[in-house]
């Protein structure tokens, strides 16, 4: 099934990449006011970030990304690029994410694969970070059934739809578009906004961009959009969760990391809970080893621990991933579906912990 | 002066937000405005504004969250003004509050999959007349907090009124500066929790039919533990009687039903002028953290108690759970007043402990008091019986300063 998934990335991959060789040097440029004005535009269309939306080809200055393990929200494939204004670049940083100057933008689409769609993609939103004077700005926008314009939705948005599953199949499901607060529910760093994605673990392997195979965090550099990357060595780098090849519990610790750190960390809106799951964190208590659930309620499934090595089973980290229930399944926001493989994944890690 | 919003301006000020009124703005809202009004208000309203909800009921399917400072909202009533959560499909709570100096008064939050209202990292919160509520009575599948702050400071929650909370109704988490009084908690697993906080008034409550009345907590690894200088007095904690309905796991699923106070670990708390009645496990108990755990900054035994002053009627007749049965085993029926499990560090139990950390206790002549000698029990059981002198626990603690909190101070 790995091996399938792969192959179906790389087409899609391909695609995109031919996409971009053929709009390359098209007229498309950001508007850099649009980043800036402190009210949002109502339309995606006025920031400039694509050259052709429905394609989702950038444009000029627009550089697709990813991370190399991503969070999980109901299947969504997403199209990730980063934007840094002429002359400006970001900081490197060895845990954090990287330090953007103003001006700069965060665009992530979530879309769907669907066969009769132009790319193959149906587009559901795309959500901007914006880096204003004053911190990071997060918005959503909704794409139209035609998906040549997306519209500002301050409130969120619950669409209903099916969406195909990797195993095959299609599932109904109400995709929830999140608020504005929301937003900050997951992107919070010590009560400020915070982007998540862009940490140097996480980009720290070949992407493959239009010109060929490339190491994110060199391009980065090269395309002047990022000082301060180390010569060589000591970057840190998180495995691909599904590369059996990998670590197991590497491959565990990269999907905690991205999908639950953000909150469950010393700084985050979780902090309360004492359930540190950052890439780095070292204490097994605060990994949840034998740890008591504080405020689980009924989270806690009738179970002691969070995680009780060698008894999946007996873990509330596995029960709360595998569920898809309100005010029980974490991450609390952005899926209302599980994903197996995840489950499965912890599910081991956890089985043939000592 | 005051900008006065109608309903139908409202989309004006959402509209105009970027133009940065100076003033402070009044947005009124009505159920029939719609829900994503109300959502659109919470996220664009400004420091400083108000929220008005009118009377009537709101059905939302996800949570709120409040993240400007200065914001008041306020309802009609905490029967008049409802926002329902029964249709919730997605967040952890009805409400969450991440800003400061923020006023939450007179409505009514129900029937949330997670926890009702909640604060993190709030300086200056109050929660005022509300009503946190799941309808359908005790169930394990109900939220567990009605009324929460956690890592917040300066905490006032006055005449507020929680029910069915599936792990405690007000609950007060690694906060500091905190005043809960004049409110009610009933039908809860716990009625009123103060866990891991610094400094915490907790008077003029009633709790009543819940599975324990008021606790007061210490739990390890937590980024803010070692709780201290909690007084409970004034307080009504009454026919706790509800069978304890808290999912597994969860550290006050351990707690029996019928207990009217019970302090788990902490330093220098203070129970008194309180009145106790009807707890059919113990009016008032105090014990250490009774689970293994790993964390060499945590003191999993209480320091320094003092009991005084309080009031009690019957009880202890009909002990719950393991809990209950051990110290009934210990202490045979009816269970006495006051109940101490006698644990201590071991070189404390060999030698003796500090006239600060110890248990103080003076109450009416006819109160029945028990050390369970825990400790001596589990390690010579053949010799030693619990000591129920409790002349020999005579003495008194100096009392924590009130809690002195902004919203209470002139202006």
């Amino acid at each position: 099934m790995t091996a399938r998934l792969s192959l179906s990335f790389l087409k899609r991959a391909l695609l995109a990449a031919l996409l971009l060789g053929a709009t390359t040097g098209a007229a498309a440029a950001v508007d850099d006011a649009a980043i800036l004005a402190k009210k949002p535009p109502r339309l995606l269309s006025a920031f400039g970030f694509f050259a052709d939306p429905a394609l989702q080809v950038p444009a000029a200055g627009v550089l697709p990304f990813a991370p190399r393990t991503p969070l999980f929200t109901d299947f969504a494939e997403k199209r990730r690029f980063v934007y840094v204004p002429e002359g400006e670049s970001a900081a490197y940083d060895p845990k954090e994410a990287f330090a953007f100057p103003v001006g700069s933008a965060l665009i992530k689409t979530f879309a769907y694969e669907a066969a009769d769609r132009p790319g193959g993609l149906k587009l559901v939103e795309t959500r901007v970070l914006l880096r204003q004077e004053v911190g990071w700005e997060a918005w959503a926008y909704v794409w139209n059934e035609a998906q040549t314009e997306a519209e500002l939705k301050i409130a969120g948005a619950k669409i209903p739809m099916e969406v195909p599953l990797p195993g095959g199949g299609l599932e109904a499901i109400t995709y929830a578009v999140p608020n504005k607060a929301q937003c900050k529910g997951c992107h919070e760093v010590s009560g400020v906004v915070t982007p998540i994605g862009p940490k140097a673990r996480n980009l720290n392997y070949d992407f493959p961009y239009a010109e060929g195979p490339e190491n994110q965090l060199a391009r980065w550099a090269s395309a002047g959009i990022l000082t301060g990357l180390p010569d060589a060595g000591g970057i840190p780098a998180v495995p691909d969760w599904l590369d059996e090849t990998a670590p197991l519990d590497a491959r565990a610790r990269a999907w905690l990391d991205i999908n639950c750190a953000h909150c469950h960390r010393a700084e985050g809106p979780a902090s309360n809970s004492g359930l540190f799951l950052t890439w780095d964190e070292q204490d097994p208590v605060a990994l949840g080893i034998g740890k008591r659930p504080v405020a689980a309620g009924r989270g806690a499934g009738h179970l002691k621990v969070d995680i009780e090595p060698g008894d999946p089973d007996a873990s509330i980290l596995v029960y709360r991933v595998e569920s898809a229930e309100p005010g029980v399944m974490m991450p609390e926001l952005g899926r209302s579906l599980s994903e197996p493989r995840a489950v499965a994944l912890l599910r081991e890690w956890v089985a043939k912990m000592e | 002066m005051k900008r006065n919003l109608s309903a139908g301006a409202l989309a004006l000020t959402i509209g105009v937000f970027g133009a940065g009124f100076a003033q402070a703005a009044e947005i009124r809202l009505a159920p029939e405005d719609g829900t994503d009004k109300l959502i659109e208000a919470f996220i664009m309203v400004e420091e400083g504004d108000t929220i008005l909800l009118g009377p009537g009921r709101w059905d939302l399917a996800d949570g709120l969250v409040l993240d400007a400072d200065g914001v008041t909202v306020r309802g009609a009533g905490a029967e008049e003004t409802v926002l329902s959560f029964k249709g919730q499909t997605g967040s952890g709570e009805g409400l969450l509050v991440t800003s400061d100096d923020v006023v939450l008064e007179d409505f009514a939050v129900e029937d949330t999959k997670g926890d009702g209202i909640k604060s993190k990292g709030s300086d200056v919160i109050t929660f005022r007349n509300l009503r946190v509520e799941w309808t359908g009575g005790p169930d394990e599948k109900n939220g567990a907090y009605g009324v929460y702050p956690v890592s917040s400071r300066n905490v006032l929650i006055e005449g507020v009124t929680v029910r069915g909370a599936s792990d405690a109704g007000i609950y007060v988490g690694q906060s500091q500066d905190i005043v809960v009084r004049n409110s009610l908690a009933e039908f809860n697993v716990a009625g009123i929790e103060i866990e891991n906080c610094y400094r915490a008034d907790v008077y003029g409550n009633m709790a009543r039919h819940n599975t324990g009345g008021i606790l007061i907590f210490d739990l390890p690894n937590l980024p803010q533990q070692g709780g201290h200088d909690i007084r409970v007095f004034d307080n009504d904690s009454v026919d706790n009687d509800t069978p304890n309905f808290a999912p597994e796991g969860n550290i006050v699923g351990g707690v029996p039903m019928g207990t009217g106070i019970m302090v788990m670990a902490n330093r220098n708390v203070h129970i008194f002028g309180n009145r106790l009645a009807n707890n059919g496990t113990v009016h008032v108990i105090v014990a250490a953290y009774p689970n293994d755990y790993d964390d060499d900054n945590y003191m999993f035994v209480p320091r320094g108690v003092y009991i005084h002053g309080n009031t009690y009627g019957e009880g202890g007749t009909a002990p719950d759970n393991e809990m209950g049965e051990l110290i009934a085993e210990r202490t045979g029926t009816p269970v006495p007043d006051i109940v101490w499990d006698g644990v201590t560090r071991i070189p404390e139990w060999l030698t003796w402990v500090a006239a600060e950390n110890r248990l103080y206790i003076d109450e009416a002549e006819d109160t029945t008091f028990a050390n369970a000698k825990m400790i001596s029990h589990m390690l010579l059981p053949w010799s030693v019986s619990p000591d129920r002198d409790i002349s020999n626990y005579a003495g008194s603690l100096p009392e924590p300063a009130p809690v002195e909190l902004p919203q209470d101070a002139e202006g």
